[in-house]
């Protein structure tokens, strides 16, 4: 695990890292940064489909029950309207369905990212307290097909990182 | 640069010479912000002033528990509400409630999506306002209905008597919208806040605080495939509750619109609500946001920048509101409606009269102070000012709720409303809750999104062409 100071720093060995061909990385930022989940080769993530259909499935849900109160279970006439009203039916649809994307975003984001995970072995790096506040690493998984410890420690000292350890499971 | 004793951002810093004020003070980088925000939390010693202060809201929540206890023993009969009056402080309470909340939505999603970066540093606690305002919102349609202990029946759950409510009422919408707007504004405040609790958690040195923030930070590390799905997640809430802030209040609109009565049958009520709600969220986040920056010294992050541009949206929802009220009047009279032109007139020279014309001095009048600048860069007059458009807004549902139900169509059926101490113990009770929740807020978790202000410091930004 390399620690670096800025941003751009961290970038930018994120880029070589990924050039030399090393695909089990991982980056650690006290902020969000746009260009790094490009840089270490991270892509595509599923959430947004997730979160249409969770959506979908609200909006659904939420018409269904209303559709099946209205005019299977409890039917009632109000006004003189068609049991299936449909117009007075879209508020509670449309709440539904922000209800269902909102549930599917956020408990979605959190499952997909693994989370809750209490322990990791960075946690061991003391320097690691750090990267919640002001200092950014990079790290080479050892599951990765390329990881050699000499050789890919050498890789990292060429970064020019601040520091580079070892991280111990 | 300190020629003067202001503090450096309430002074006219140019950005690059542009002569607006900054969003954030010069001379900081991400250990300094972090460590700014940070301190108020894991400051082991509270000041005691704190302590009067949360002693103080705790009572007046002590209030609340009171005067509702009382409500649930003795019924609906210890507040004013008589007929016609069926609704008064109660509704007025609960529209006056979600409406302050509406406005740390629009900082948090509608600000994000325009790209404003100057909500970073009032989106927090802008948030946790809305949280606790739908809080205290939501107590009155709760107890309101004389036997709160049948709140269940209000939800479409399957029960013995076979009977499932209306979904043609907007008092059904109100319950889905309500809730949905509660849960999700939790999901967002939450979600918001776990980078800064792990940040709190890497810092914090006892060992029950380090406990409870890693519990609650879930882990986090600041992995960018984490930040990734985080900041898609994001903006994806953000889209989300933008939408949803604008259904809300618009479904709250048509517990009125919906009905027949003159002075609520009207379909300018939608969107007049919503600006209603953001003109008085607004005010009440200058409310909060003005003493809370000169307690803990957050003027370096919450600058005049943040507070002339509240006051510009203030301006800008006080005039959609005054333009209502003009909508309202005319249509009153070109309609030629016998009921509405009457409805008007009972409003400007009725019974009520009073709180009529403090309300169109309080939202109205009032606030075109703020078109000068100097009242604008006047911190003091922006409290001033914020106080008074909350209360104008208050009287601005009083006086749409109690004078169209004190006088409607038959004058046989009219009545008039006073209100009793329960009633305003009840209001005052809630404002004490939510000062209550607010004070633990401050105290226990970071004000200021911390992560969100390192990227507004200089050194965030990635430098382009370097080898890729």
């Amino acid at each position: 695990m390399a620690e670096f100071e800025t941003p751009t720093q961290l970038v930018v060995a994120a880029n070589k890292t990924r050039e030399a061909g090393y695909v089990d990385v991982d980056a650690y930022s006290p902020i969000p940064i746009e260009e790094l989940h490009h840089a270490i080769g991270f892509k595509h993530t599923k959430l947004p489909l997730m979160v249409l259909i969770g959506g979908l499935l609200g909006g659904i849900g939420g018409f269904s029950l209303e559709y099946w109160v209205s005019a299977i279970a409890y039917p009632l006439n109000v006004g003189g309207k068609p049991l299936v009203s449909w117009p007075m039916f879209i508020p509670v649809t449309f709440e539904c369905t922000i209800l269902g994307a909102a549930l599917t975003t956020v408990f979605g984001m959190i499952m997909l990212n693994g989370l809750p995970m209490p322990y990791h072995p960075v946690f061991n790096v003391p320097r690691f307290a750090m990267a919640s506040r002001n200092r950014f690493f990079l790290c080479i998984e050892a599951t990765d097909q390329q990881f050699d410890l000499d050789r890919t420690r050498a890789f990292m000292n060429t970064l020019g990182a601040h520091e580079v350890t070892t991280v111990a499971e | 640069m300190a020629q003067s004793n202001q503090p450096l951002a309430d002074r006219m810093e140019p950005v690059a010479g542009s002569g607006t004020p900054i969003v954030i003070a010069p001379g900081h980088n991400f250990a300094s912000v972090t460590d700014k925000i940070s301190s108020i939390v894991l400051t082991t010693r509270t000041p005691i002033p704190y302590y009067l202060a949360l002693l103080t809201a705790a009572g007046l929540a002590g209030l609340l528990l009171m005067s509702l206890s009382y409500l649930v023993v003795k019924g609906i009969g210890i507040w004013g509400n008589n007929i016609p009056v069926g609704w008064a402080f109660d509704i007025t309470n609960f529209v006056w409630w979600i409406g302050i909340g509406h406005a740390g939505t629009l900082i948090s999603a509608i600000l994000l999506l325009l790209k404003q970066t100057w909500r970073t540093s009032i989106n927090r606690f802008a948030e946790a306002m809305t949280l606790f305002a739908v809080a205290c919102a939501g107590i009155f349609p709760l107890f309101h209905t004389g036997r709160p202990w049948l709140a269940y029946w209000l939800f479409p759950i399957p029960n013995t008597m076979a009977v499932w409510p209306q979904f043609r009422s907007p008092l059904i919408w109100d319950v889905f919208a309500v809730s949905t707007y509660a849960t999700v504004s939790a999901l967002f405040w939450y979600v918001g806040l776990v980078p800064d609790v792990a940040t709190l958690r890497d810092r914090a040195k006892g060992k029950v605080a380090q406990r409870i923030f890693g519990m609650m930070s879930l882990g986090w590390r600041g992995s960018a495939r984490h930040w990734h799905r985080y900041e898609t997640a994001y903006l994806l809430l953000a889209g989300l509750s933008t939408p949803l802030v604008v259904s809300v209040h618009s479904v709250v609109s048509f517990d009125f619109s919906v009905s027949v009565l003159p002075g609520w049958h009207t379909t300018i009520f939608p969107p007049y609500f919503v600006a209603g709600a953001i003109y008085s969220g607004f005010a009440m986040v200058l409310t909060l946001a003005i003493p809370m920056r000169a307690i803990y010294g957050l003027e370096d992050f919450i600058t005049m920048r943040h507070l002339q541009n509240m006051a510009k949206v203030m301006l800008l929802t006080g005039l959609i509101v005054a333009y209502g009220y003009g909508v309202e009047a005319f249509t009153a009279w070109y309609s030629a409606n016998y009921y509405e032109g009457f409805m008007m007139m009972n409003r400007l020279t009725g019974p009520y009269w009073p709180q009529y014309w403090a309300l169109i001095f309080c939202n109205v009048i009032f606030p075109q102070l703020l078109w000068f600048k100097k009242v604008r860069m006047s911190v003091p007059m922006l409290f001033i000012m914020s106080i008074i458009v909350n209360v104008g807004m208050w009287l601005e549902r009083f006086v749409i709720i109690v004078l169209s139900l004190h006088r409607d169509f038959l004058p046989s059926s009219w009545g008039m409303f006073q209100p009793t101490f329960w009633d305003w113990s009840t209001y005052v009770g809630t404002i004490g809750l939510f000062l209550t929740l607010f004070f633990l807020f401050v105290r226990l978790l970071p004000v200021i999104s911390i992560f969100e202000m390192r990227t507004i410091v200089p050194e965030a930004k990635v430098q382009e062409g370097h080898g890729h």
